[in-house]
């Protein structure tokens, strides 16, 4: 994304800038606090200004994920595949603009160019999940009776997400596409010092037939804006992954606390890796269901 | 037209043999406590036997016999000899089962048809379940080769004293772990007798260790700086502390806590037996049991038919002796617990819900509590949202699916729910949308060691039971 | 279970009315039903309340014998021991009835006219219920006439799990007409019927149609009586009652052989109907051992000892 003013220095044309806002139930808002704060690049040289979010952008971004719990729950998985798939896509034809917004902090075109392609294949790798994860976690249970017993996972609900700091943009996919995959929608924290990236793929999300609300991205100072997600009684899960203040880290925890937020603590990760279903099942809960299996003169099985 | 009295059957007490006093179970031996308490029977309030108050230090000697044992012994034990060891327990249990359901029924007060016919069955069966698992890890579904956590710390409730240590033990150690299990304060005795079978098993020392005394005891266990797990089942309040208290450690917890379950009968259920599982879902085990069915939802065109066949039906349940074998409804295990009982329902008749028992003696001495219904609940009553934990049931309508489902969801609880109908389709659907971990259809309180239980939102986290209940004891 | 009071004649107008109420009775769920009966039969009836299942049981059995073979010598003998079940002990009580085939009525009324003991009679082309109404009618005539108190027909069971439900109520109600003073009981041949839900639909359908007692089974089918499909024929009658307000009996038959069997049904009828029917007016076992079986119990609760089957009488 060419916004410094270098960029178009050769050229006749003065750029137009874009303008990062926040993104919550599929439109982009402004903060309502009318903050915003500077990003700069590792040279301190200004990238962009960005949304400084508030509290109430922090509740208004959970009103808005609970509000598609049922929708996007709901859905059938397969079509959750889809969409995640069209995530991918749209990412793909926006490659460019991703490896720019990166190599805009100092990244370099290699690494910049991995990470965007890693990110990709995250969101194929996640699509593929959506119809099989309940065949892997789930399944009936032979229990000593006449009862059909059957286990399998359900999304835990709205998922507050700390998104790490670096990388920005594979960080970010890493803690979102896991826990939407299964039908949880989210509000995610994107890397404060390097923003853009999780706004630009909100532009991907925003026309990828994914509901609004689903994923909801602020941007911002986690100490300022986790710690209402982490004591908002609306919200079922807490991903701490980019905290990195262990004193910040322990208080979110206490906070999560008093609701019982299913919780996944900071730790360090390799965001290239793979994955495996570590940051899907923290945010799945079991509902096993019974039901009598009987008929009067039944002589056994037919088998 | 006779009457027919059911005479006294009493199940003898002679075949337990209860010391005057126990010690503490640390390294495989019983040592004196410090301090001691009692435990009475709740059913006559006498006392069975003096209990050690493990301290902050014995709890730490029992935390280092665990890491010795895990170190030394068990941790590097295959897989194979731990199963061995784990279905020689099962069998134990089994071969004592009477001895520990006389014994369950005595020091928690519930009847013995049910620590005979329930409890034991399934303490047994979840002890060989798990034994099955402890040398096939590999393909539980949590990657290869994973480890056990190291010592995990154990704390459980007193209304299915025995289950929840089979709950808690079983897979902890399958798994390659070592144990420090506090049993509830009211409830010891039948762990320590468990700890005679582990003595008898050849347990190598350490590997469980059981430390008697109250909420002190329990804290000093979750606190302490060397226990890699917490387990805990309990209340939802106590759930919270224990949370709060692991934040910024690496300790793993899972917690099952409280519930407010619905029992959801809709119009075309088989009425005899939906009024059967609305006794079962309330009254089994006093109605001290966290997924119990304590709010029923019934659909508002059958409501007076159910209410009226409830009734009926409630007035045949026996209230009495634990021991006798004709016993449905025994002692409330605590004096402190019949006082809570007491006070929701009085806010409840004080609320303007109308209460209903059937005619029933209650004994002179011990804690009882009538079988009771509360009819005219609505959502905004405290005895429709707060959990009880005795045979207290809210009664509530409703007049459409959709609206069953948002009553029953309106909770900070997600422990269990139960749906009554003959209609396939409504059974999966009504299913699918209540947020709970464990849905009953056409049934109720039914529970299997293969089979995960847990709960969602404020009901805890984790799942005890089945190829689910492994995922807490391995690091993966 | 209440179900709203169905006006008869309207339920009964045509086969489709009654099949629809009858479809319309709450389904039984078999897995439920089968743990409540399970667990009923785990109640611990001791010392007292033994010895007064025990005679309370004696006191509802339909001493019976339908076999080929019988004879005038074989039914005055049971009807004899139905008279007085001990000989040595007057205390015992007499049984409840004596069941035989119509051709045996005479036989039994000399024996116990004049006591408490029923003579029932099983009619209408028992067991197979396969002849023409009008032989069945005469078979139940035949055995009114020789002096029976009671009736067992069979129904149809060919008819009711065709769905032709007014063929079996219109029998019944044509039978109930031929048997005058004597009651009724309706055998549902459960064996056949075999779902609780036919169970039930058959109880309806038999009270519907005039039943004073609702009966499991002739015996000669295998299931016969289980504790199961006794629990849902008396959520049948309290339901019945409850409904409208007239009260049938229940009579298991076949297949109960001891005194723990019967005690556990017994616990049934009190859990279940309750102590209305702890009644032999309303409350039978179908049976020919059984008897004997709660005669050494009985001795055994009395002696202190166990009793052996040379010291009850065989007939």
């Amino acid at each position: 994304m060419p916004t410094k003013d270098s960029a178009t220095k050769d050229s006749a044309r003065l750029a137009v800038r874009k303008t990062y806002k926040l993104f919550i139930g599929g439109a982009f808002p402004r903060s309502e606090s009318g903050r915003s704060y500077v990003v700069t690049d590792a040279k301190g040289q200004f990238v962009a200004n960005a949304s400084q979010a508030s509290r109430k952008d922090a509740r208004d971004a959970v009103l808005a994920a609970r509000g598609a719990v049922a929708k996007w729950s709901g859905a059938t998985a397969y079509n959750r595949g889809q969409i995640l798939y069209r995530v991918a896509e749209m990412l793909e034809g926006r490659r460019e603009q991703f490896v720019a917004e990166l190599r805009a902090f100092g990244v370099s075109a290699t690494a910049a160019t991995l990470e965007v392609d890693a990110a990709i294949d995250r969101w194929v790798w996640y699509a593929g999940w959506s119809d099989k994860v309940a065949q892997v976690v789930g399944g009936a249970n032979p229990v000593a009776g006449p009862f059909f017993n059957i286990s399998a996972p359900e999304p835990t609900g709205v998922v507050a997400l700390v998104a790490p700091r670096e990388p920005a943009l594979l960080g970010l996919v890493s803690v979102v596409a896991p826990a939407i995959v299964t039908g949880n929608t989210v509000v995610v924290i994107a890397s404060e010092p390097r923003p853009t990236p999780a706004i630009t793929l909100a532009e991907v999300l925003a026309t990828s037939d994914l509901p609004g609300g689903v994923v909801n991205i602020l941007t911002g100072s986690p100490a300022e804006i986790a710690p209402w997600l982490a004591s908002h009684s609306d919200v079922n899960g807490l991903d701490l992954a980019g905290i990195e203040d262990a004193q910040l880290a322990t208080d979110l925890e206490i906070a999560a606390a008093d609701t019982l937020k299913r919780l996944v603590r900071p730790a360090a990760v390799d965001w290239t890796a793979d994955p495996g279903l570590s940051r899907m099942t923290p945010f799945l809960e079991t509902k096993t269901v019974w039901h009598p299996k009987s008929f009067e003169g039944a002589k056994g099985t037919a088998y | 037209m006779a009457v027919f009295e059911y005479a006294p059957a009493p199940e003898s007490r002679a075949i337990v043999n209860l010391k005057p006093s126990y010690g503490l179970f640390i390294d495989g031996e019983f040592v004196e406590g410090t301090e001691t308490f009692k435990s009475i029977s709740p059913a006559s309030e006498e006392v069975l036997a003096e209990v050690a108050n493990a301290t902050e230090a014995d709890v730490d000697r029992a935390v280092a016999a665990a890491r010795r044992a895990y170190e030394k012994v068990w941790g590097p034990m295959s897989g194979a000899e731990r199963a061995k060891y784990l279905f020689r327990i099962a069998r134990l249990i089994q071969e004592r089962s009477r001895e520990l359901a006389v014994l369950e029924s005595l020091d928690n007060g519930k009847p013995i048809r049910e620590s005979r016919d329930v409890d034991l069955p399934l303490v047994a069966a979840h002890f060989f379940y798990y034994a099955g698992w402890a040398d096939k890890l590999d393909h539980a579904g949590y990657g290869p080769n994973p480890k056990p956590h190291g010592v995990a710390g154990q704390i459980i409730p007193w209304n299915f004293p025995l289950l929840m240590l089979a709950w808690k033990i079983a897979p902890a150690l399958a798994a390659g772990n070592t144990v420090v299990l506090k049993p509830a304060e009211t409830t010891p005795l039948t762990a320590l007798l468990f700890a005679e079978i582990c003595q008898q098993a050849d347990l190598p020392p350490g590997v469980v260790n059981i430390v008697t005394g109250a909420g002190a005891t329990g804290a000093a266990l979750v606190n302490h700086p060397d226990v890699d797990k917490v387990a805990f089942t309990g209340s939802t309040e106590v759930g919270r502390i224990i949370a709060k208290a692991v934040a910024g450690t690496k300790k793993k917890v899972t917690l099952e806590l409280g519930g407010k379950a619905a029992n959801i009968v809709f119009e075309d259920a088989a009425i005899d037996q939906a009024v059967e599982g609305i006794v079962n879902g309330i009254f089994f085990n006093q109605g001290h049991v966290c997924c119990a069915g304590s709010r029923l939802l019934v659909q508002e065109s059958v409501a007076d038919e159910v209410l009226e066949s409830l009734k009926r039906r409630m007035a045949t349940l026996r209230l009495g002796d634990p021991l006798d074998k004709n016993t449905d409804i025994g002692a409330i295990n605590s004096a402190e617990q019949l006082a809570r009982i007491k006070e929701l329902t009085a806010a409840g008749s004080q609320e303007g819900a109308e209460v209903w028992s059937p005619p029933c003696e209650l004994p002179a001495r011990g804690f009882w509590f009538a079988p009771t219904i509360f009819t005219g609940v609505s959502q905004a009553h405290r005895i429709a949202r707060e959990e009880i934990f005795g045979p207290v049931l809210s009664v509530l309508t409703f007049r459409t699916p959709a609206e069953a489902i948002e009553k029953a969801n309106n909770t900070p609880y997600g422990l269990s729910a139960g749906i009554w109908t003959e209609k396939g389709s409504r059974i999966l659907a009504v299913a699918d949308q209540l947020r709970a971990g464990v849905v009953w259809a056409n049934t109720f309180n039914k529970f299997d060691p293969t089979s995960p239980f847990g709960g969602y939102k404020e009901s805890g986290y984790g799942r005890e039971g089945g190829r689910h209940g492994l995922e807490a004891y391995l690091a993966h | 279970m209440t179900v709203t009071a169905p006006a008869t004649d309207q339920v009964t107008g045509s086969n489709a009315t009654l099949r629809a109420f009858l479809h319309g009775l709450p389904g039984v769920d078999k897995v439920g039903a089968d743990a409540r009966a399970a667990a009923l039969g785990t109640r611990s009836i001791k010392t007292s309340s033994k010895v007064f299942a025990i005679d309370l049981a004696i006191s509802m059995v339909d001493l019976t014998t339908l076999e080929g073979a019988d004879t005038p010598g074989k039914v005055r003998a049971l009807a004899t021991k139905a008279l007085r079940p001990d000989p040595l002990d007057p205390s015992c009580p007499a049984a409840a009835a004596v069941c035989v085939y119509p051709s045996m009525v005479a036989d039994v009324r000399e024996i116990v006219a004049g006591s408490t003991v029923k003579i029932a009679s099983v009619a209408t082309a028992f067991p197979a219920g396969q002849a023409s109404l009008r032989v069945k009618i005469d078979d139940v005539r035949d055995a009114v006439a020789a002096g029976a108190d009671e009736i067992d027909m069979v129904i149809n069971r060919g008819s009711f799990l065709a769905g032709r439900y007014l063929e079996v109520f219109e029998e019944i109600v044509a039978v109930k007409e031929a048997c005058g003073d004597a009651r009724l009981k309706v055998i549902m041949e459960t064996g056949e019927l075999v779902t609780y839900d036919n169970v039930r639909r058959a109880s309806w359908l038999s009270m519907l149609a005039g039943a004073d007692f609702i009966k499991t089974s002739t015996g000669k089918i295998s299931p016969a009586a289980t504790p199961p499909v006794t629990l849902i024929m008396l959520e049948a009658v309290r339901d019945f009652l409850a409904t409208t307000g007239r009260k049938v009996g229940v009579k298991p038959a076949g297949g109960i052989r001891t005194s723990k069997d019967a005690i556990k049904y017994l616990v049934l009828v009190n859990e279940t109907a309750g102590d209305g029917w702890l009644d032999p007016h309303w409350f039978r076992f179908g049976a020919s051992s059984l008897l004997n079986d709660l005669l050494l119990q009985r001795n055994k609760m009395k002696t202190g000892h166990y009793s052996g089957p040379d010291y009850v009488t065989l007939d």
